[in-house]
């Protein structure tokens, strides 16, 4: 077995390394910092962390208002709240003026399994694309996760990192280098069948479920796509050019996220393989074992492989 | 402290705000008229009186900050700025209007001397808090002045933020209480109860004095009194009468967003030029 690692756990030390290195970097909790992984910050740096208590809204203009006056402020929930609860003052406060906000929802997607629908988060991602001015990252494994942290800190402006609670191996190797806006090729098998675009928890399943297919005489590109937007759209066209399908893997709804950003590029092409966006297929979470989540929705490898067979052989995957 | 010579500098600074404010909106348009004419002695005693501003270097970092957290009365904030040379006077007009930089709620990267983007009411003082929670972190002693409506208080997030100062003692953090006890459709205690104020933020631990708002002295002594005490978050709950300096908006909810007919505009300054006539008269008696 690979080592395996939280999302949440790297970008807790990330956050960590990049607050010694620049004293206008502050953290904001609302009383989730021990899952949020922002208590490292916390206790290193205690003058420069507020726990403001169960009030995301509060934490969000909190930190507005701190960005005007010079510092970064790193916003740290669980994605669902954070995106949800807060979306008029992300909007209005931040994104609207460009505010140097950096918002990082944790627990995202089905992986706060067993506290059920209420925690998880399957829309945020919808909900922050659409804000102008704003970029959305989500980190694939621990070497992306650190290094997206840094990045975000770099880019000037609101950004939303969505990071989970769920243990995926790791898939880059130290040299790997992040760039906000860009995807990257995992699997290049030269002439490929299907294109697997994925991004967040389902990198990694994409990559199992496209050896799978290789068992099954069928060869998959594998994409990930950390940054949806700015959508890295070159990638998208690139990765679709020469395949008899195009899938798009993500732990969120199918309405609003990775899979709606690839369609929106791909609509504007007179001829394009056909798209079968994987995902939750709007509906609601419940109480469950994050894998058994991922199972239950077909995001585990067998059930992205089970879904691109059926989707090539009924030559539509709708 | 303020001797009467500055109270009636000031008090003639409030009228000529009114007469801009009324100007700038016109005859023929909605506008917020309502909150931004209760709030304009309160302004003036801010812009005129207090706030440590420099109005060549609006972005100095050690200057305090006003945040118009209750943003439909910003024309009040425009105005304050035009008669302090940040803003041009002759941009006024444009308010509202395609390509202004006068937005109809703040935009602080438009607007020279806007400080935070508001308009959804209820998030500016979690704002402001923030504004001071940077000044400490930055060892920076600016002072962050914010003004609520009392409609506004309706929002839950004002209260939320009102914990959040109380608990980091934040002393530079100022509110108004603009009580004018209207919103946009009718009395602020039709849909809520929203009486006692003074004990409500009491209960809140913050520091509260109750005033006339239309009091030029007594604003002013309740500004010197909120320096007077450093560590716990202070609000002046200011009573006032929207629409406050012409008859037919005052205590109007209709005229909360309003428009003023060709004859009531004219009207209105002339009542406007009647009150600013009279503090001249005062003056030279």
């Amino acid at each position: 077995m690979p080592t395996t690692l939280e999302t949440r756990f790297a970008y807790g030390e990330a956050l960590l390394e990049l607050g010694k290195q620049r004293p206008d970097v502050v953290a904001l909790d609302a009383d989730l910092y021990k899952s949020t992984r922002s208590v490292l910050f916390r206790d290193a740096f205690p003058n420069r962390f507020i726990d403001i208590g169960i009030s995301e809204a509060d934490m969000v203009s909190t930190a507005a208002g701190m960005a005007a006056s010079g510092l970064m402020p790193f916003v740290n929930s669980f994605a669902i709240f954070l995106t949800g609860i807060c979306y008029i003052p992300i909007r209005t406060q931040i994104c609207y003026p460009g505010l140097n906000v950096k918002l990082v929802g944790s627990s995202a997607g089905l992986t706060q399994g067993p506290d059920g629908a209420s925690h998880q988060s399957l829309e945020d991602i919808a909900l922050m694309r659409g804000l102008p001015n704003m970029t959305v990252i989500v980190p694939a494994d621990e070497v992306e996760t650190r290094q997206a942290t840094f990045a975000m800190a770099e880019w000037p402006g609101p950004v939303y990192m969505r990071l989970g609670r769920y243990p995926v191996p790791r898939i880059y190797e130290d040299n790997y280098q992040f760039a906000i806006g860009r995807a990257s090729v995992l699997r290049e098998p030269g002439a490929a069948e299907v294109a697997l675009l994925a991004t967040g928890h389902e990198v990694c399943k994409a990559l199992e479920a496209a050896d799978q297919l290789a068992r099954d005489g069928v060869t998959a590109r594998v994409l990930n796509f950390s940054t949806i937007k700015p959508l890295d759209e070159a990638a998208v066209l690139a990765a679709a050019g020469d395949v008899a399908l195009v899938v798009t893997v993500e732990e969120h709804s199918i309405i609003g996220g990775l899979g709606s950003a690839v369609a929106e590029v791909l609509a504007a092409l007179p001829n394009h393989a056909p798209l079968l966006r994987l995902g939750v297929r709007d509906v609601f979470g419940e109480s469950a074992l994050a894998d058994e989540l991922l199972e239950k929705h077909g995001l585990q490898a067998g059930g992205i492989r089970d879904s691109v067979l059926t989707a090539l052989r009924e030559k539509s995957p709708i | 402290m303020i001797d009467e010579a500055e109270r009636r500098r000031l008090e003639r600074l409030a009228v000529e705000m009114r007469l801009n404010i009324v100007q700038m909106m016109g005859p023929g348009k909605s506008h917020h008229f309502g909150g931004s004419l209760s709030a304009a002695d309160i302004m003036t005693a801010l812009y005129f009186y207090k706030m440590r501003f420099d109005p060549r270097n609006p972005t100095w970092p050690e200057r305090d900050r006003f945040i118009m957290s209750k943003g439909h009365s910003v024309p009040a904030q425009y105005v304050a700025l035009a008669m302090l040379g940040v803003l041009d006077p002759a941009e006024l007009p444009t308010l509202k209007k395609m390509g202004s930089r006068l937005q109809g709620h703040p935009a602080m990267h438009e607007t020279p001397g806007i400080e935070g983007c508001t308009g959804a009411l209820g998030e500016g003082l979690s704002y402001a808090n923030g504004m001071a929670l940077a000044g400490r972190i930055q060892g920076l002693d600016y002072r962050v002045y914010c003004l609520l409506g009392d409609g506004e208080l309706q929002e839950g997030q004002v209260w939320e933020a009102a914990m959040t100062a109380a608990r980091h003692n934040l002393g530079s953090v100022t509110a108004f209480l603009d009580w004018n006890r209207l919103k946009a459709m009718d009395e602020s205690n039709s849909s809520k109860c929203m009486d006692p104020q003074p004990d409500r933020w009491t209960g809140f631990c913050w520091a509260v004095r109750e005033i006339d708002g239309h009091d030029m002295q007594a604003i002013c002594d309740a500004l010197d009194w909120a320096e007077s005490i450093p560590d716990q978050p202070k609000i002046i709950i200011a009573n006032t009468i929207k629409g406050k300096g012409v008859s037919f908006t005052e205590d109007q909810a209709a005229f909360h967003n309003g428009v003023m007919s060709p004859e009531q505009y004219e009207l209105a300054l002339a009542e406007l030029e009647a009150q600013r006539d009279a503090l001249a008269g005062k003056e030279i008696a």
